[in-house]
């Protein structure tokens, strides 16, 4: 069997089955991350070029060891987009490192779109690491596994998404893998951090923080940037965490314990309270772990093996 | 594209002539001699020595006049030069076409009119420069706008960004009046606009892409709209793209502000649902915008809201292009398939009337910069395209004549396209 996808793009009109299979690879992959020898040879000759145009630090780990994990050989180039701007296009830093040969490209940009460009540029298998505030389809793949994995199932779960949804690639991944799936998606957000007409997303939404954890059979909490309040975005940070964070507060007048989520890095105190993030509920660390079988998954069923 | 120059009479037999000072459109031959019309009627009889030109079922209008054409010399000519750009207009059937002063340096001065004008002396297009309205199109200085207009400048633009300043704004329309040009000034609110890159709707909710509200160009239409009002000045509204901005052009065209206003062929015809390919072609300022929009813009043109059709020619090299859409160029050639798309569009999908759409090409853009076509009467200069306004055809790489190919219509079937251009003497077989 094989994915009908032949590149990673995004979520976005990416079939239930392919998700299901996805899934199902990385659940066996994580059997292989529990041995104590955590290696296998499928990818052994294949070569895995990470291009990273903007800084990252556990997607970069992540998809570093799930290659490693995999047998296959790495090349890891990074580069701050700015330095593009000073003449080197896109497309000659491309073809310059593809002129060498790559089977599979992971590629994180901070420009929506230009892990898409990518395709048109080489002939490679294209993973997208995050294009700006487009998709990070891994990402939402991991936070699926571990809902899955807690649940059993994703078809008609509730599963809330608080935070900055306007800026983060998480949230649009994570709504269109979910709705894919069949669960619903409620998103709750300061209406500066909402996108325009966010409702074409198939989503509900709502300002009211209690609201949106009595619905939630899981929340998935986004980071907030210190930087958005510069901007005016949120007043202040201390103003979020009272009308938006999960505190300990919130959760204890809920009828029913929910599942909390968090993509990383935390902000501690703002969005989340430690006691929540380091709770019995969270599945925090789980998500990390999980992310390096998607991504073992993700390379080893797109790469043709 | 071929070139004859005809040393004796000849004659366009065939081929019915669309008249936009007369509103007629009747069929009559032309007989050309030393470049003007020296009879015209119907069936004009063939003597022998006499040159035919067969025009038999197509359309002969005054040459298109287009107000918004980004040249790129001085100073980017790899992309474009004011010889490569007037092919390309001749190409489209454009025989005038008004260069934007956003080169390097900037069309501000007197010797940069000149410059242009000098460039284009011996070309069969005539060229007319529109001088900036800032010096260096920095928003700090008027440039002399009387010295500039005795050089040639039809009007003023600091096109490709905005006067951000609501006082500069003043002060160019009132003093506007002394040389009675219009001002066009590029209406997106930088502020609003925040880093936008497609238009803000359900497309950037979907993409990602950072959103660019219809109202970063609608409040800059309202300021420019009020200006005019209260100095009484001369407003040309260039690529007007939300339906906002018309309905906001309509109410002041009926309290009788002096406003024109023009639109693209691609605003009219693409929306930004292109832009879900992430495609840099489509990346245009102001950008493509929503469906509900477009249909706004064809009702605008429709009722006389909008005046004129302008194609926005912006031609960029294609490592402008191949690259990631916040570094990307703005912008798209226009020039050769603005007939196509604009005949596509409104006369054989919106039923518009023939003569409505090229007027909007030819008299009413003259009108706008204060220039009288030659018309079809006898003594007047030869100066028409002809086109089939029927015609289906794929526009290509071999259709473009600038030198950028930076458009995303290549491989688009059209219907109507221009055959000839006749320009004195001269006649140009596209």
């Amino acid at each position: 069997m094989s994915l009908s996808i032949d590149n990673l793009y995004g979520l976005e009109g990416v079939p239930k089955a392919d998700i299901d299979q996805i899934l199902d690879t990385a659940f066996s992959f994580r059997e292989v991350l529990e041995r104590p020898v955590k290696k296998v040879p499928t990818l052994k000759g294949t070569t895995v070029v990470n291009l990273f145009f903007e800084p990252s630090t556990r997607t970069k780990n992540s998809f570093a060891l799930a290659e490693k994990r995999l047998s296959a050989d790495t090349v890891n180039f990074s580069a701050a987009s700015s330095s593009l701007k000073k003449g080197e296009s896109l497309k000659d830093t491309i073809q310059n490192l593809f002129a060498m040969k790559m089977d599979v490209v992971v590629m994180r940009h901070p420009t929506p779109g230009s892990v898409k460009m990518l395709g048109d540029f080489v002939d490679a298998v294209i993973i997208n690491a995050g294009d700006g505030t487009h998709e990070h389809p891994t990402q939402a793949l991991l936070d699926m596994m571990s809902i899955k994995e807690k649940f059993g199932k994703l078809e008609d779960l509730n599963i809330t998404i608080v935070g900055d949804i306007k800026h983060s690639r998480v949230a649009l991944s994570n709504i269109y893998g979910l709705k894919t799936m069949g669960a619903n998606v409620m998103l709750c957000a300061p209406p500066t951090f909402l996108p325009a007409e966010v409702d074409s997303l198939g989503v509900e939404v709502t300002y009211d923080i209690n609201e949106a954890l009595e619905f939630a059979d899981a929340v998935n909490v986004l980071r907030i940037q210190n930087e958005r309040q510069g901007k005016g975005l949120i007043p202040s940070l201390r103003e979020y965490r009272q009308t938006f964070g999960i505190t300990r507060d919130r959760l204890e007048k809920l009828k029913k314990p929910i599942t909390i989520m968090h993509p990383g890095p935390m902000n501690r105190q703002v969005e989340i309270d430690s006691e929540i993030a380091d709770g019995e509920n969270a599945i925090i660390l789980d998500q990390v772990l999980n992310g390096v079988a998607i991504r073992m998954a993700v390379l080893f069923l797109l790469s043709g093996n | 594209m071929q070139k004859k120059n005809i040393q004796g009479e000849f004659l366009l037999k065939g081929g019915e002539i669309v008249d936009p000072y007369n509103d007629s459109i009747e069929k009559k031959d032309i007989l050309i001699e030393k470049g003007r019309i020296k009879k015209i009627g119907k069936d004009i009889k063939e003597d022998g020595e006499i040159k035919i030109i067969d025009v038999k079922g197509l359309k002969i209008s005054p040459g298109f006049v287009d107000l918004h054409t980004h040249l790129r010399e001085p100073g980017q000519e790899d992309a474009e030069t004011i010889a490569s750009g007037a092919r390309a207009a001749l190409a489209g059937g454009f025989t005038r076409i008004c260069c934007m002063p956003n080169t390097t340096p900037s069309i501000s001065t007197q010797e940069s009119v000149q410059f242009i004008i000098n460039k284009a002396r011996n070309l069969d297009v005539k060229v007319m420069p529109i001088a900036s309205i800032t010096k260096d199109r920095k928003g700090e200085q008027l440039t002399e706008f009387a010295e500039l207009a005795k050089t040639g400048a039809v009007a003023f633009s600091d096109d490709g960004n905005p006067v951000e300043s609501a006082q500069m704004m003043r002060n160019a329309l009132e003093y506007s009046k002394i040389v009675d040009m219009p001002i066009l000034n590029h209406s997106e609110d930088q502020d609003l606009k925040n880093d936008g890159l497609i238009n803000e709707g359900s497309v950037s909710t979907s993409t990602g892409l950072p959103g660019n509200p219809a109202m970063a160009e609608e409040i800059m239409i309202y300021r420019d709209l009020r200006i005019a009002e209260f100095t009484g000045a001369r407003l040309h509204i260039p690529h007007v793209t939300t339906k906002g901005s018309v309905e906001l052009i309509r109410k002041a065209k009926e309290k009788g502000v002096k406003v024109t206003a023009e639109v693209t062929p691609h605003h009219i015809t693409l929306t930004d649902e292109y832009m879900r390919s992430f495609n840099t072609l489509g990346k245009v300022a102001p950008p493509l915008r929503s469906e509900d929009d477009k249909e706004a813009l064809i009702e605008g043109l429709k009722d006389g809201t909008i005046d004129a059709i302008a194609t926005d020619h912006a031609p960029h090299t294609y490592n402008k292009k191949e690259t990631s859409l916040d570094l990307a160029a703005n912008g798209m050639i226009g020039l050769e398939s603005a007939l196509g798309l604009v005949l596509t569009q409104l006369l054989h999908k919106e039923e518009m009337p023939l003569m409505e759409v090229i007027k909007k090409l030819t008299i009413k853009p003259a009108d706008i910069i204060n220039k009288k076509l030659p018309c079809f009467q006898k003594g007047e200069k030869a100066e028409f395209t002809i086109f089939s306004p029927d015609e289906w055809w794929v526009f290509n790489k071999k259709s473009i004549y600038s030198r950028s190919s930076n458009t995303p219509f290549i491989g688009r079937e059209l219907n109507g396209r221009v055959k000839k251009v006749v320009i004195g003497s001269k006649v140009i077989e596209i």
